[in-house]
């Protein structure tokens, strides 16, 4: 068997051009399907421990799934907004723990969660380096967020504007880095967490300039009266919040009819679950109240209906391609005839040339297998980041 | 060493037929074939390898009656007893010049490849002239270089029949008589007997016996 695997070996060497060809046919068809269920088995783990972890979920009617998507894995896909006293209407029921959301702005790419210190507890995340957010325009970052966008704390992040050609839209907020999250291996990885008033700061719901009534520059003023000052747009509005400028900032209005996109609701207890997901049962209330597992498990049958149908179609190109290498094997033995015929001159048995064709296609195969082992490591070990790339965030 | 008796042979499908009455060959013996071209010198040739199998008559080389053995033992007969120089080389584009000599060691169990068989590969190239190609692919050669590599690969296994189809076909002069003189002398030391196929006059006196095909009855093309 050894001389078998040398001439095979030797043949494959000299022909390694069309040896290559084979082996990456037959590792494509190898490592479609089993890099797809990888990376399905590790989709369907990340979303449904997130979403079991995740009691209920108040939102504004709507598309249910784009609330759990962005309330849970930050997808950029905003859901219908309301505002910020569902949390208090969640907090006078005494049922539940009301932790709002405001997943809608970004920097750098990556998603600015507005939120309350309780959810930080709610998911168990812990500092690894820094503090935890203590003023307004702090922000305290994911641990890959962080090595993705390689700053720490003390390190400043400019948020980015929603669009781009809105010259009236508020200014980008330069945000300090408190601290670093360590990694929990969920969404929260790559997130920016500010509290809930700096993401309203960041869509221009609050803001800070120079005191209006101190300038001496009397061409900010358009009118002064007993206690009202007209300013025009030439007033100098912050873009960062300090310790200097922070009494300059400011909320008009009652905050409770402020913006949010979600509110975690934490049920003291299963029945305060159920009581709670009664009062959300009206038709004409503005909000709707889900489980995200519920949902989450919705789309999984539709990821698993699609896999079906991918899994079809991959089967059927890996007959065509089998059916190929089968014509190349047996051209291929139509071309070595002359070889063959050489070998059985020298006095070379029938069963030697079956093992060397055997060797050939156990070294294709072996080479295949240990590409396509090499692949799936490297999918197996970028699964979780693949995931959120693909089908989750 | 071989005796053929009343063998008569016809490849399917063709009008080509070869009928030797009697042809035999004493051990030791150098004998020269000659005949003009679809004689049946070759076809006569891989008779004696048992690659042909004739469809009457009796064919004896050394103890084995090649007509009678089955497929693998003849295989195993030839591996082992004979050693055939072809027309056309036929070395694999795949293996190295060293890897083609050894070819008949790595195909069977009927021979054993040892560090000496090794060893003897290297003398046998360097007695050639081909010692400095052995790691080379037979398409980098010449085609005397290629005939010398096939002759090596013929002559390695000490076989007691050496069968030559044109071994000096494509030599030069000086390369010509230096392979004949290793093949005289290869069968001189292991005591085999030689039957050369050439259309080479000039070669003909140092060989123990011309045998000229014209006296057999045949026709059609080999």
């Amino acid at each position: 068997m050894i001389d078998s695997l040398y001439l095979a070996w030797q043949y494959i060497r000299f022909n390694k051009f069309k040896t290559l060809i084979l082996v990456a046919s037959i590792t494509l068809i190898a490592i479609l399907p089993l890099a797809l269920q990888v990376l399905l088995t590790e989709s369907e783990r990340q979303l449904l421990n997130r979403a079991e972890s995740t009691p209920l979920l108040v939102g504004a009617k709507g598309s249910a799934l784009d609330l759990a998507m962005n309330s849970l894995y930050f997808d950029d896909e905003v859901p219908e907004l309301m505002t910020m006293d569902a949390a208090e209407r969640i907090y006078d029921t005494n049922l539940a723990l009301p932790i709002p959301l405001y997943v809608r702005f970004q920097a750098r790419g990556l998603p600015i969660v507005g939120t309350s210190f309780d959810y930080f507890e709610f998911r168990k995340l812990t500092l690894a380096q820094g503090q935890p957010l203590t003023m307004l325009g702090d922000c305290v970052l994911g641990a890959k967020a962080a090595a993705k966008l390689g700053i720490g704390p003390g390190d400043k992040l400019v948020s980015s504007p929603e669009n781009l050609f809105d010259l009236a839209g508020v200014y980008p907020l330069k945000m300090k880095v408190a601290g670093v999250l360590a990694a929990n291996h969920t969404a929260d990885d790559l997130a920016i967490f500010v509290d809930i008033k700096t993401a309203w700061v960041i869509q221009g719901l609050g803001h800070g300039h120079e005191d209006v009534t101190r300038t001496r520059d009397s061409t900010v003023i358009l009118k002064r009266t007993d206690g009202n000052v007209t300013a025009n747009a030439k007033l100098f509005h912050y873009t960062e919040i300090t310790e200097d400028n922070l009494d300059g900032f400011h909320f008009h209005g009652d905050t409770s009819i402020y913006p949010v996109s979600a509110v975690i609701a934490v049920p003291y207890d299963g029945k305060s679950g159920t009581l709670l997901r009664g009062r959300y049962l009206e038709s004409e209330d503005a909000q709707q109240i889900i489980q995200p597992a519920e949902v989450i498990d919705g789309l999984l049958q539709n990821i698993f209906r699609i896999r079906n149908v991918l899994d079809s179609v991959i089967a059927l190109v890996g007959l065509a391609t089998l059916l190929a290498i089968f014509l190349v094997f047996s051209l291929s033995l139509r071309l070595r005839q002359r070889e063959i015929q050489t070998i059985f001159k020298l006095g070379c048995r029938k069963a030697m040339v079956g093992r060397m064709m055997l060797a050939e296609i156990a070294i294709i195969l072996l080479a295949s297998g240990v590409l396509c082992a090499a692949a799936l490591g490297v999918v197996d070990a970028n699964a979780e980041e693949l995931v959120r790339r693909l089908f989750v965030g | 060493m071989i005796n053929i008796q009343d063998l008569h042979f016809r490849y399917p499908n063709s009008e080509f037929q070869l009928s030797i009455p009697e042809f035999t060959v004493a051990p030791g013996e150098r004998v020269a074939v000659v005949g003009p071209s679809g004689s049946g010198k070759t076809s006569l040739l891989n008779l004696l390898a048992g690659i042909l199998i004739p469809s009457s008559g009796a064919i004896e080389v050394g103890k084995a009656n090649v007509k009678e053995l089955n497929d693998a033992s003849r295989r195993d007969f030839r591996i082992r007893n004979i050693g055939f120089v072809f027309q056309d080389f036929e070395l694999l584009d795949y293996l190295t010049i060293q890897d083609n000599i050894l070819h008949p060691y790595r195909i069977s169990s009927m021979l054993k490849l040892s560090n000496e068989v090794r060893q003897r590969t290297l003398d046998l190239a360097e007695q050639m002239g081909i010692s400095k190609h052995l790691k080379k692919h037979p398409g980098e050669l010449s085609q005397g270089e290629k005939q010398r590599a096939a002759i090596c690969r013929a002559l390695l296994p000490n076989p007691s029949l050496i069968l030559a189809d044109e071994a000096t076909g494509n030599l030069d002069p000086t390369n010509k008589t230096r392979i004949l003189d290793l093949l005289f002398e290869s069968v001189a030391e292991h005591d085999a007997t030689l039957v050369a196929v050439t259309h080479d006059h000039e070669l003909l006196p140092r060989f123990d016996r011309v045998v000229d095909f014209q006296d057999f009855q045949s026709g059609g093309a080999s």
